[in-house]
């Protein structure tokens, strides 16, 4: 069989009741038909050659440009024009002419397959138009909506503005009084300092007068023992020699568990033996490491220095901790006392105690009221002092907020600004999902667990034309072996503000549409009137 | 809950993210390591030529093990078309062999052997015509097939026959021998138990071995041949490469992440097909065994080199050695004598039949994806075609398209109307694609593992209870696919009525049959599980296989036997052409998979597996543009054309590439719908004859040395050639045009080129470097629609291109492209289209067929001809019409306007 048919073909456009007869090829738009001259030949319409009319639509392809075959499938590249009365017309490829497939609304493109389409131009023309309806009520009443939250916007940004210019000049004023209550602070802590030197002086004194007594019964306790431990009798020469100094390991410098000659050397500075005068200058480089022999054996003396009821505990800690730290501590003025307990937190709190029990015994006395006097005043400019300087800092973060959302692109008329620092949330089955604009988007399964970043803003990413139509939101949590999760938001016109889907459409990329009334268009005419049918 | 599929995802990625070390070599698998250990040298086997016993169809007689006396039975058969089968298996075994059922179609068709002359250490048997004989040799045993003076093949010239008897466990034996029975004891007592005989294990895997040592080992020499192929499926060359050094290739279905190319290991699909070729002789050899095989192939080619040519010392010509160890079974081997490759293929088909005939549509563009997430999803990428005016005839569904993994079933919230999906895509005359994979989800809420459980259909593990393995669902049964009762129940599953949702438009995709069990041994299942009475280990190869054909005789009976099936499979076996089509599984969006895809395919298509493709783009990773471009216009010419992508790779519908790259892929996809009727006509032939469809250049060549070793290259039938450019940034590539006195043309531009010459070609990306042999007439339909449903009846043009002597022929095909009524019915068209002397006709290739078709003549191109000064058409009624030409001087091509016959009818057209 072959297809020969239709050189000609009367096209019946029937529009709200009325027929109107258009004679032309079929498959030709109105705007073509003059090309197309009944008993002419044709010419194709990128002029490459001219063939006799009836070759025109007879199923066989002549034109490069498939402008002889408007109607047949026969071109590859062909184009057919279906009128859609009722309906708006549309161009189909030529390829779909008779291949089975209803495309155009009013059937013509089927007319040879026995593909059985109905006429569906009316129901399509009225359900359009209904959304049109729709979608300009919409667009309409979102376009005013949108003007409110650009004058709102416009308002904000010009309060925010000045805001700043406010805030701005009292910055400067509060700088200035935070400047005033540093010196304020620093001449009164100067007296307070000076007071407290002088207390802590007396107080120093008074303690090295007992500590140097109990150290000099010590020494001769000492030195009785060492002596006493070699010769066994109180010879003319007493002395120390060094393989007595040997005999207490404890000594040893480089805690090697030997105090070798050479080291117990050092600690008699060089001399091999030493008598009660040079002893004196011997003992301070041992006194604190030396241990009196004769406590292991006897009870614990009553008047044990705290020093030694100490050192047990420190030795038994698993953890080193350096003796000196601890006597150098107790030798510090109290001045530093608080510093101390802030800054060190590594201190082990089984050494605390201890050392609470002996500040106690050796507790420094009460400042004198005068003292007393210029501490208080001083503690006060301290106070003013940070009140103030926390104020201006609170203001800076202010205005650096103020400035950041200024600096936020809101659109052309800042008509996005009401979204800024908003959530908006959807529910689906299995998760809930939370746009923050400008900010970020999160998703979190609806039944417990934890959230998952679906990104952080990154930029508007829309077409050239209109950037506003998408955002794009980057850098969410990683997926396995994959990329970061990113969301791109999909604006569209609404009436109110809401996420009306998420999807993931390839994996960890999500798309999310979101309507508001700032993309809403103005719309291009009030006038609603029904579709125009461009045929006729 | 949570922790549940937790610990799923946590077993299926580390399952899953594999390497090499995960697969065992040849050392590691205990009765490869024992066969190799054996060298060549003096077999042990002694045929007793006294227990020669001939009937008609066969002669059997008895070999003996000199070592350990024990006796083997050999089978000897010469078998219609130029085959010889050789079978051996114990005279007596403990307990029978597994004997491969279902592959060959039939009891193969034996002729008379007789013996020819017989004297104490031989045995002379005729294979009829042109003096071939079949000589047996009695110590050592040994088998020769020869030609007149000339060896074809021996068997056993090595000495490798290896046959491990089965036995008893030493420990048990000792008890209950008496001592009466001693000498036999002191017999059995030297057979020392080696490592792994009777248990072993790989990587935390014990395989309990209740049976102990079974495998076999055979070997064949092919005097005079260099070049040896098939054996799919390996990523590897086309030629089989020499593995002395290497491991040998292994032929074990295996689900391999992330597989590596140039390799001898074993993926997801097994035919123990090796066909050996030279200018002299194409022959085959069917090793018919189903458990886990190893082949090794030597070839002495490379000491002796050319000087061969001159010095005719037979013993010194080159020779390859091909050596099969199996794990157990018998020794059942077919082989092919040729001895043209055309020959070779009709032998093979008439083992094990030839390729199912796919319904057109199948043979059309396959849109795929892990996953297309919802029907909202298939709607918007359906409409994607249309407005990029794009054609495709199917979408696919994988995995999480089912509820929780549980096959025939649909995810309720993200496919709640399957039907009104389907009908959406019936409307546009396209078709879906749902994957049913065959492990089944543990869960007695799920229709179907509740009625296979009641029945008893799943395989058992050692023990006897069912066999759990965890895949996609979690933790899931195997049904026993060699079970022909569950067979018949899960081919019932597909009924309209059973599968809720489904369609006419819907088709099934078998994945995961190899099978893959995440936490088996090398993802697989245990050999010691059981089906029946058989072990895993002996049917191991067979079971995807069966998966197919089960899930294909299901689309048959659902339509009552009316529609053509189209079934997709991964894993395959000999006989699997049968079913439907398979894919080269999980390859990667890189240059060496795509440049694979080719050798791949041919592989597969010399074993009897023509319909075959790649993914398009590479299952994992994300391609190039430029990539996926030169993969859509590679994947566009092979037979299997279907683009896939992991689910964790980005998007990559044709026209997410920018309007550049989108042409590019439309241009390709319409170059494959313009050929359909052409890929058609060669899958009925491919039917009929088992002839492949996708043909290595030295197929039809067969003399061209320089064709042997060509991979990146191939040929459509035989009359177009393909070279697609495989290379990034490739500015050129270099063709083989084969042939001595052939001329080709470009499809593209009609330009002429002689044969027997590398022709260098500057190619853009919008090149498809293709080739039309002069002497051949194709029909195409040069009207491509968006579904190839919808160019049905659309009218056919003629592409004859003229060889040196101004001739071309060519055929169609027509039927009504998705029944059997051209089988049952005779309802097709076959036509002989022939150019000779000025004259072009059609004529009836099948006048007792019938059918009428819509489509006729719109245009017919003669390449290469010459201006007449008249055309015209004469009809079979004898008027005559004259026929509008053009002539291009400067191509030489006639283009004749519009002679409007029908397709079906005789006419023939006179240029004066």
């Amino acid at each position: 069989m072959t297809c020969v048919h239709l050189l000609l073909t009367l096209v019946f456009a029937v529009s709200l009741g009325t027929p109107v007869e258009i004679q032309r090829p079929r498959g030709v738009p109105l705007t073509k038909k003059q090309f197309y001259v009944e008993n002419k030949p044709f010419t194709c319409l990128d002029g490459s050659r001219a063939i006799p009319f009836d070759r025109v639509n007879d199923d066989y392809c002549d034109c490069k440009d498939g402008s002889d075959e408007p109607g047949t499938a026969a071109c590859p590249n062909g184009s057919f024009h279906c009128t859609n009365a009722g309906y708006r017309p549309m161009f189909i490829p030529s390829s779909r002419i008779n291949d089975g497939i209803c495309d155009c609304c009013d059937t013509t493109d089927e007319y040879n397959s026995g593909a059985k389409c109905e006429n569906t131009c009316k129901e399509l023309g009225r359900k359009e138009r209904e959304v049109l309806q729709k979608m300009a009520e919409i667009t309409k009443e979102g376009f005013l909506l949108k003007q409110h939250l650009i004058e709102e916007a416009k308002k904000g940004q010009q309060e925010k503005k000045s805001k700043v210019t406010d805030m701005q000049g009292n910055k400067k004023q509060l700088d200035e009084k935070v400047e005033v209550l540093r010196t304020v602070k620093e001449t009164a802590e100067q007296p307070e300092k000076e007071a407290k030197e002088r207390h802590l002086k007396a107080w120093e004194e008074q303690k090295a007068a007992i500590r140097l007594e109990k150290d000099k019964a010590k020494m001769a306790e000492a030195f009785l023992f060492l002596t006493d431990d070699e010769d066994g009798l109180l010879s003319l020469c007493i002395s120390v020699s060094v393989s007595e100094l040997q005999s207490h390991a404890e000594l040893d410098a480089d805690a090697d568990g030997t105090l070798t000659e050479t080291e117990a050397q050092g600690l008699m500075g060089g001399a091999e033996q030493v008598d009660t005068s040079t002893f004196e200058s011997v003992w301070p480089n041992i006194k604190d490491k030396y241990h009196s022999e004769s406590q292991p054996e006897e009870p614990a003396p009553v008047e044990t220095p705290p020093d030694e009821v100490k050192e047990p505990v420190v030795v038994n800690d698993s953890e080193p901790y350096p003796e000196d730290d601890i006597s150098e501590e107790e030798d510090e003025d109290d001045e530093d006392e608080d510093d101390y307990h802030e800054d060190d937190d590594k201190a082990p709190p089984t050494i605390k105690a201890p050392e609470k029990s002996h500040e106690d015994e050796e507790a420094m006395p009460p400042y004198d009221a005068d003292t007393q006097a210029l501490i208080d005043a001083a503690q006060k400019a301290r106070d003013d002092f940070e009140e103030a300087e926390k104020a201006l800092r609170e203001m800076d973060d202010q205005i650096r907020n103020i400035e950041k959302e200024l600096s936020f692109d809101f659109g052309p008329d800042a008509e996005f600004t009401y979204l800024y620092s908003q959530c908006y949330e959807l529910t689906t089955s299995e998760y809930i999902y939370r746009l923050c604009p400008f900010n970020r988007i999160s998703q979190k399964p609806k039944y417990g667990g934890s959230e998952t970043n679906l990104g952080t803003w990154g930029s508007w990413s829309g077409p050239e034309n209109n950037k506003y139509l998408l955002m794009k939101y980057e850098h969410g949590t990683g997926c396995w072996q994959g990329p970061n999760r990113s969301t791109t938001v999909k604006l569209t016109c609404g009436k109110e503000t809401v996420v009306t889907s998420t999807s993931e459409p390839s994996r960890c990329e999500y798309l999310m549409e979101f309507t508001t009334p700032a993309v809403c268009q103005e719309p291009a005419n009030t006038d609603l009137s029904p579709h125009d049918h461009e045929e006729l | 809950m949570g922790m549940w599929v937790l610990l799923i995802v946590l077993l299926c990625v580390s399952a899953r993210a594999v390497d090499r070390s995960n697969f065992k070599t040849c050392e590691q698998s205990a009765f490869c390591k024992r066969q190799k250990e054996l060298k060549p040298g003096q077999s042990p086997y002694r045929a007793l030529l006294d227990t020669l016993e001939l009937s008609d169809s066969r002669i059997t007689l008895q070999l003996i093990n000199d070592n350990n006396k024990v006796r083997l039975l050999l089978e000897l058969y010469r078998l219609q078309g130029n085959m010889t089968r050789v079978k051996i298996n114990e005279l007596k075994p403990l307990k029978p062999r597994y004997e491969v059922p279902d592959v060959l179609i039939s009891d193969p068709f034996t002729e008379t052997l007789s013996v020819v002359s017989q004297d104490e250490n031989s045995l002379v048997l005729s294979l009829g015509g042109k003096d071939q004989r079949l000589i047996v040799s009695a110590q050592p045993f040994r088998l020769d097939i020869v030609e007149g003076p000339q060896v074809l093949v021996s068997l056993n010239s090595r000495g490798l026959l290896a046959f491990e008897h089965l036995r008893a466990r030493k420990d048990t034996i000792s008890h209950k021998i008496s001592s009466t029975v001693g000498s036999m004891w002191d017999s059995l007592k030297k057979e020392e138990d080696k490592p792994g005989m009777w248990e072993e294990t790989f990587k935390s895997h014990t395989d309990s071995k209740p049976n102990g040592p079974s495998s076999i080992s055979l070997d064949f020499s092919l005097p005079g041949v260099e070049h040896v192929y098939g054996i799919p499926e390996h990523a590897d060359t086309l030629k089989l490469k020499n593995t002395d050094g290497s491991d040998p290739y292994r032929l074990y279905n295996l689900d391999v992440f992330q597989y590596e190319l140039h390799n001898p290991m074993a993926l997801y699909g097994a035919v123990p097909v090796l066909i050996s070729h030279s200018t002299d002789r194409t022959m085959g050899i069917f090793w018919l065994n189903a458990a886990e095989t190893w082949v090794d192939i030597s070839s002495n080619t490379m000491m002796f080199g050319k000087i061969l040519d001159f010095v005719q010392v037979s013993s010194e010509a080159p020779q390859t050695d091909v050596r099969w160890i199996s794990e157990s079974g018998i020794i059942d081997v077919f082989i092919m004598l040729g001895p043209k490759p055309a020959d070779v293929f009709t032998q093979y088909a008439s083992l094990t039949g030839t390729q199912s005939f796919p319904p057109l549509t199948a043979l059309a563009y396959h849109q795929c994806r892990w996953n297309y997430n919802d029907q909202e999803d298939v709607k918007s990428v359906d409409q994607g075609f249309d407005e990029h005016d794009i054609p495709y005839d199917f979408i696919w569904l994988d995995i999480e398209h089912a509820d929780g993994k549980r096959y025939f079933t649909w995810d309720p919230s993200k496919f709640p109307q399957p039907k009104e999906m389907l009908q959406g895509l019936m409307d546009k005359r396209r078709k879906l694609v749902a994957i049913v994979d065959p492990h089944i989800r543990v869960d007695s809420g799920y229709k179907i593992h509740n009625e296979i459980l009641s029945k008893n259909f799943y395989v058992k593990n050692k023990d006897g209870g069912d066999y759990e393995g965890w895949c996609w669902p979690g933790n899931s049964g195997y049904p026993d696919f060699t079970n022909p009762e569950m067979r018949a129940w899960w081919a019932s599953k597909f009924a309209y009525e059973q599968y809720e949702g489904s369609m006419e438009n819907q088709y099934v995709w078998n994945d995961m049959n190899e099978p893959s069990v995440f936490n088996g041994p090398e993802v697989t299942m245990h050999k010691d599980a059981l089906h029946g009475g058989w072990e895993h280990r002996d049917v191991h190869n067979l079971y995807g296989l069966y998966v197919q054909k089960a899930t294909a005789d299901g689309l048959v009976e659902r339509s009552g036997g009316v529609e053509r099936p189209f079934v997709l499979t991964r894993a395959f076996f000999a006989g699997s052409q049968r079913y439907g089509a398979v894919w080269t599984g999980d390859n990667a969006a890189e240059w060496g998979h795509l440049k694979i895809s080719i050798p791949m395919c041919l592989s597969l298509g010399l074993a009897g597996i023509s319909f075959c493709g790649a993914d398009v783009g590479g299952f994992f990773k994300h391609p190039s543009a430029e990539l996926l471009v030169r993969w859509y216009q590679a994947g566009a010419y092979q037979p299997f054309f279907r683009a896939h992508a992991h689910i964790d790779t980005p998007r990559r519908e044709p026209w997410l590439f920018g309007p550049e790259n989108t042409a590019l892929i439309r241009e390709a996809i319409r170059q494959r719908y313009a050929l359909l009727p052409y890929w058609y006509q060669l899958f009925y032939n491919a039917h009929r004859t088992g002839y492949p469809v996708m043909r290595p250049l030295w197929v039809e060549y067969p003399d061209d040395v320089a064709t042997f070793s060509i991979e990146d290259e191939y040929l459509i039938g035989k009359d177009l050639l393909v070279h697609p450019v495989t290379d990034e940034g490739a500015t050129a590539v270099t063709a083989y045009l084969p042939g001595k006195g052939e001329v080709w043309y470009d499809v593209h531009t009609f330009q002429k080129h002689d044969g027997e010459q590398s022709l260098y070609i500057p190619v853009t990306m919008s090149s498809i470097p293709v080739f039309q042999r002069g002497g051949s007439i194709i029909c195409r339909k040069d009207r491509v629609r968006r579904s190839s449903s919808c160019m049905e009846n659309d009218p056919y043009t003629l592409y004859a291109a003229l060889n040196s002597q101004g001739s071309a022929e060519g055929e169609l095909y027509i039927d009504d492209f998705h029944t059997f009524n051209f089988e049952k019915a005779k309802q097709f068209v076959h036509r002989h289209l022939s150019f000779s002397a000025n004259t072009l006709s059609s004529r009836n290739l099948a006048p007792d067929s019938q059918f009428s078709t819509a489509s006729w003549i719109e245009k017919i191109v003669i390449i290469g001809g010459s201006q007449p000064s008249s055309a015209t058409l004469k009809n079979a009624d004898g008027t005559e019409s004259a026929l509008e030409f053009e002539f291009d001087s400067t191509l030489a091509v006639l283009t004749l306007r519009k002679p409007g016959v029908n397709a079906a009818a005789d006419w023939t057209v006179i240029l004066r």
